[in-house]
Order: structure tokens, then sequence, then C-alpha cells
């Protein structure tokens, strides 16, 4: 499976601190169930898996050395994986988006500085192209100097229409055009670009409802899918954020970048058990086809992976 | 910044102040909780481990058990503690020698390093430095362009571009000392640092022109991973100080406890906005006492200095005690605090703003606008005399200002009940009669 292999490079350097941190555990294992779960969670704790949700997985394997008192360290790991995958499914299956009757499809992308959204963004436009699907990049980063330069370089590179206006135009009449374009072209997908914010920011958060409600009435339904990016190197505070920013529009699925660091993505977990949202994609690299379709058995194994 | 684990450890405190005498299991149990909670902020683990183990022994010491406030006297070592983890003194850039100063930054992808490049520039400028900003990203797409639109609008001279990069910084670093200016500021691509061969392009760098300061720019963030990160690019740079980004979200900065620790390279500055001033130095105790829920009183005060005019500020408070303050006043105080920086940034700085609820406050910058067009669109006359202003007069206001009735409405109302405290203030002599003094 090339896809796992690649995921799995991608997440190499987490066998480093959780699979290698499991692999050590195992060989000084059996001595003292407590010490063991201590240090289990205490490894899960460094993968930002966060320690609510470290303590579940904790209690999970306890419950199973409650009944197996014979238990391998085979079967901690089965149990521990069982875990993170229940986690993982208890939200909707990452299928793509309903198609809307009358194209364009609207994506609208959003997330705190820094965090990938135009990287993300030009290799998605791939993806679709690649599928025969034309797409147009609508630049509604209208704040940071040059964020319409850098979009403008993507659509080039992978070969989508852009809609752009000047630095410092109002972003919302930035989306709203380039969904009006999108539609009398013909285009079938319209990718929204949109300045990073904090998602602390009132105002800030406002001008995004704003974009969302005037894509709406540009096209029926519009934005279908409201993509949140989401850096792997996050800590807790990438809870934080998508609470707020599904609190204020609604967020219809999670991209998890960056996962070619050393950074496990381990914040995805708690991601989805507390607030249910299903990951879309994955961002293994930063070349056009680094970007993965989620799927919760792969993410984990790629996570617990040892060799 | 920092202010919801400020919010957790001063209850953690606050709890153990209460109990007249101090054993073993109640600081135990306060450790423990003090232990969650620098978790959950994303303090790394191993940090929090030694961070606690250096607490217990000084918390149960006879000293401390025996005196008559041990709580006290804990929260003490825990707020001493904070400050030798977060680096103790405060490190500014060392000014040494008459070539120019070769500033570096670096970090991985996203982290900030074009934005805070251009507001360091902007940051020596106005301390009379000369500064050359150099773009040394050749890889993301308008990275450079990115740079050159920034250091124009800073006024402030921008140079590289296209090329290698190690090239690009040893060009710049001649001609910085050929058109003598004071500093050069390198805005490196950001890398992984699991990436060997961008990895070796630093060090290149590095041996091509010798930078005094290696600065790694890291997102405040960052989860555990920020202390791997900072390892390797301490390895390869032996950095000279750390600038965290993105502290003016609620992240609860766990990242700025782990990096000093680990690296040992001082936290020189953090960024805290969006706007290019947004750069402050990063004082150690300070901090500490921010996120212990203490305040920042001294920060407080020293940017009210910066700002306020002496005379003005005497001349208001004459006025104030007759009870003249008009509009116009307002309208002064208005953009005196503006000046000053994001309101949220100074709540964060008010002693006991976590628990005041205040911490979380969503200040409304966009509201401050408002109600100095609704100022503006006053006459001279109205200003002086708010009792002018009818009906037909806030219709008026409203339209020339772009809001609402209702809005002007507020503004004059809150206006109003200011005049009255400020009367009763103003009328009272100093500690004698506090406005408040009459409820009990």
């Amino acid at each position: 499976m090339k896809a796992f292999t690649r995921l799995k490079a991608g997440l190499a350097k987490t066998r480093n601190v959780l699979g290698q941190g499991l692999q050590l555990l195992r060989s000084s294992s059996a001595e003292n169930r407590q010490e063991l779960l201590d240090e289990l969670e205490e490894l899960l704790i460094q993968a930002d898996v966060g320690i609510q949700t470290a303590g579940i997985i904790r209690d999970d394997v306890s419950a199973y050395f409650a009944v197996h008192p014979g238990a391998t360290w085979d079967d901690v790991l089965g149990i521990v994986r069982a875990s993170m995958v229940r986690m993982l499914s208890a939200v909707p299956p990452a299928e793509a988006a309903i198609l809307p009757p009358i194209p364009p499809e609207v994506v609208l992308v959003i997330g705190v500085n820094g965090g990938g959204k135009t990287t993300t963004i030009g290799k998605l436009a791939y993806r679709h192209v690649q599928a025969g699907r034309r797409v147009l990049l609508g630049a509604a980063d209208t704040f940071r100097a040059a964020a319409v330069e850098q979009l403008a370089i993507w659509a080039d590179r992978v070969g989508a229409d852009l809609l752009a206006q000047k630095s410092g135009a109002d972003p919302a009449s930035v989306a709203f055009d380039a969904v009006a374009a999108g539609r009398s072209r013909g285009n079938d997908v319209v990718i929204l670009d949109t300045a990073g914010r904090l998602h602390t920011k009132v105002n800030l958060m406002q001008e995004l409802l704003k974009i969302q409600r005037v894509v709406g009435k540009a096209h029926e339904g519009a934005p279908h899918e409201v993509l949140l990016v989401v850096d792997a190197t996050m800590g807790q505070n990438a809870i934080a954020q998508a609470r707020q920013f599904h609190q204020s529009l609604g967020i219809t699925g999670i991209v998890v970048s960056k996962l070619d660091g050393t950074a496990k993505g381990g914040v995805v977990l708690p991601l989805a058990r507390e607030l249910g949202l299903p990951v879309r994609w994955l961002g293994v690299g930063e070349g056009l086809d680094d970007l993965e379709p989620f799927e919760a058995g792969a993410f984990v194994d790629a996570l617990l992976s040892a060799d | 910044m920092f202010s919801s684990l400020a919010a957790k450890l001063d209850g953690i405190l606050k709890k153990l102040q209460g109990h007249g005498k101090l054993d073993e299991r109640t600081v135990d149990e306060a450790l423990r909780e003090l232990r969650l909670a620098l978790l959950e902020a994303d303090v790394n683990y191993r940090v929090v481990k030694d961070f606690v183990a250096s607490i217990r022994p000084k918390a149960l010491s006879e000293q401390v058990l025996a005196s008559i406030t041990p709580g006290h006297q804990v929260a003490w070592i825990v707020h001493q503690e904070m400050v030798r983890l977060l680096g103790g003194e405060s490190a500014p850039i060392h000014w040494s020698g008459i070539d120019p100063m070769v500033i570096m930054l670096a970090g991985l992808q996203g982290s900030g390093k074009t934005t805070t490049a251009a507001k360091l520039a902007l940051l020596l400028k106005r301390q009379q430095r000369r500064v050359l900003l150099v773009a040394a990203d050749v890889y993301r797409p308008a990275a450079v362009a990115q740079l050159r639109t920034l250091s124009s609008q800073i006024g402030v001279d921008c140079d590289g571009g296209e090329g290698d990069p190690v090239a690009i910084c040893s060009a710049a670093a001649v001609r910085a000392r050929r058109e003598v200016y004071d500093a050069v500021v390198l805005d490196t691509a950001g890398r992984l640092h699991i990436d060997s061969e961008m990895m070796e392009e630093l060090a290149r760098i590095v041996a091509a022109v010798s930078p005094k300061e290696r600065l790694l720019v890291a997102d405040g963030m960052t989860g555990q991973d920020a202390v791997k990160t900072a390892q390797e690019f301490h390895a390869t740079l032996s950095l000279t100080g750390i600038i965290l980004t993105k502290l003016d979200g609620d992240a609860r900065g766990g990242a700025a406890l782990s990096v000093r620790a680990v690296t040992g390279a001082p936290i020189k500055f953090v960024g805290v906005g969006e706007k290019l001033q947004d750069l402050e130095p990063f004082h150690p105790s300070r901090i500490a006492s921010r996120i212990l829920g203490m305040g920042d009183v001294l920060s407080l005060v020293e940017k009210a200095r910066a700002q306020a005019d002496e005379e003005k500020a005497t001349e208001m408070q004459r006025r104030l005690r007759r009870g003249e303050l008009g509009l116009s006043d307002f309208l002064d105080q208005l953009r005196q605090v503006k000046k000053m920086g994001s309101l949220e940034q100074l709540v964060s700085m008010i002693p006991g703003a976590s628990k005041l609820g205040l911490a979380d406050a969503q200040v409304d910058e966009g509201g401050l606008a408002r109600m100095e067009a609704i100022i503006l669109s006053m006459t001279k006359e109205e200003r002086a005399r708010p009792v002018l202003i009818n009906g037909s007069r806030r219709k008026r206001i409203a339209r020339g200002s772009g809001t609402t009735v209702q809005e002007v409405n507020r503004l004059l109302r809150e206006f109003e009940a200011m005049q009255k405290m400020m009367k009763r203030v103003g009328g009272a002599k100093l500690g004698h009669r506090f406005p408040f003094g009459r409820l009990q």
C-alpha cells in the first residue's frame, strides 16, 4: 500500500517517541503493572494525546489487565490500537462531501497563522485537477503580505484558475467574486484561501462569518465544505482552536498538516473524541501529491509503528 | 497570553494558602494539580517532572512548614522556580564591535519567521539602528515578495531574493559592511529539523557570515514536539536565543517554559499580535508573575509611561477635579489607550485578571475605532457640552460616523456614567472617600 508507506514515512519519527517507547516498555515490562500503565500514559502524553485521552486509553488497558491477568505485550498494543481507532471512528467517516446539484462545489479553508492553509490548498487543488475537475482558487487572504502571489504560484503550478484582487481588498468581496466566477466559467470546484487568524480574535472571526454568509449568496448551499487546517506540531491548543472555529462557522472537516515532522499529530485523537469532527486529509510533505485521505486504522498503525 | 494557565495555577496556590498548616499530603496534592495544569498547557513532560521535583523538597522544608504562612511561602517558591525555568534575567541583544550585527532567524515552516524578521527590523529601527533585511527563503512561493512588501511598509532596506541562500547571505553581509548598516536580519526558509540537507544549509550560512545572534523562531502553540525541534536546531546552530510567536491567542505557553529549559538559550522576544509593532522583549520574572496570576504591573506602567504625555495628564487631572471633562478628553483617553497596544494585551497584565474573569474577555478592538468615529462626527461644541446632543443631532452623528443612533446613545450614556464617577473620585481627597465607600 503506497499511501500507507508514505504516511508512515511522514510519521517516521513517531516511532522514536511513542513507538520506540512502547518497544522499550515491552522489553522491560510484565514486572509491575502499575508502573507499566504509568509509563504508557507518559508516552501518550508526550505524543500530544492529552491528559484526558491518555487516561482513557490507560483505563482501557487497565480494565483488560483486570480480566486477563496473563495479558501479553501484544495484547496491550492491541488494546491501545483498538482504543485509538474507536475514538477516531466514532465520528462520521471522512467520505467526500455530498456534491451540490449545481457546480461548483465551494470549499472554504480556514485556520490559525502558519498552519499550512495555502500549501494544503495547492495540494488539494492538484488532487482535483488530477481527477479531471476544473478548479478555481480564490485568494481571500488579502491581509498577509504576498499571500496572493503565493496562491498564484500554486494555481500556476497545478493548473488551476485564480481569482484575486489586490492586497488589502475586502476578503468577502474576493470570495463572492471567486464563487461567481466559478459559476460562470463552469468550474467544478472553487477553493477559497483565507488569512490565518487566531481563534480568539473576535473581529477576525466575524470577518470569516461574513465570508461564509456572502459566499452563500453567490451560490446555493455554499460553502459546501469548511476545512480547518490543524498543524500536527500543535499541542492541546489545537482543541481550543477547533472548538472556537467550529462554534463560529461549523467545520465540516479537518486537515492535519505537517505530519512529515517529528510531531505525531497525537492531538487528532482528542480532537475527534471531544469535538466529533472528521479528519479528511493528512499533509505529509511539501510535494504536490503529499496529501493523503485520512483512514483511522492506517493512521493509528503509523502512529504506533515501531519499525 | 498564558491566561488559562494563570487561572489554573492561581486556583491551586490559593487553595494552598487557605491552609493554616501544611503537611506532606496537602503539598503533594497541590503539586499533582500543578503537574497536570502544566501538562495541559503543553509544557514538556520531562520539564514538568524536573520542575515539580525541584519544588517539592523546598516546599516541604522545616522552614516553610514551620512558618506562619506556609501557603504563601510555597507560592513564592513556585514563582522563584518558574523565573529560574524561564531564564532568570531578561536577555537583550548584545551590541558589540564595529561590524554590522548579523542576526539569523531559523525555524520550522509556519512558525512566523518572515513576519518576525520585519517586526524585529522595526524594533531595531526604532532604536535608531540602520537595518538591512535579507530574504534568504528561496523555496516557499512568494516568501521573498512577502518580506519585500513588509520591508517597504516599515521603511527598511531589503536585500536578497534569488539564487543560493548561502550566497545571498554572504553578499548581504558584505553590502552591510560596505554601506555601514548597524544590523542585518537574515530571514531563512522554514525547514524540518530532521531534514539533514536543509539543516546543513543553515550550518553553511553560519560558516559564511558567522551571525552573532542565531535565533530560533518557535510557535507558542507548539505541543510536546517543541523540545525536540529546539534541541535539533540548537545542535546545528548553537542558538543564542529564542523568539516565541503567536502568544496573543489563548495558547497556554507551555512551549515557552520548555524550550528555554532544554536548550539553555534565553527567550529574547515574544510576538504578541498581528501588527508589526507587536514584538516585545521577554522578561522572565514578569512573565512568571503573569503565569501565576500576579499580573504584570511593571510592563503596564512602562507602556503607559512610554506613551503618556506628562503635561496633558496633569492638565487632565486638574480638569477632572473640577468635573470639566468633555468628550474631547474622552477621545484623548481613547487614543492614549490605543497607542499602548491591544486591549487584550493590556488586560492580561492586570493583576488577578484571570480571577476577575477578564482573562478570556473578548475585547472588541473595532469598538474603539467606532467610538472614535462617533466622537469625531460631533462638532466641537457638542464635544464640550454633550447635553446639546438632541435626537436630530444624534441621527446626524450616527450617519456621519457610519454607526447607529443606539451606538451613539450608548457612548453618551457611558460617558455620563464616567463623568459622574470621576467627579466623585476627583472631589474626594486621596485615601479618604473611595467612590464605593458609601455602599457599605
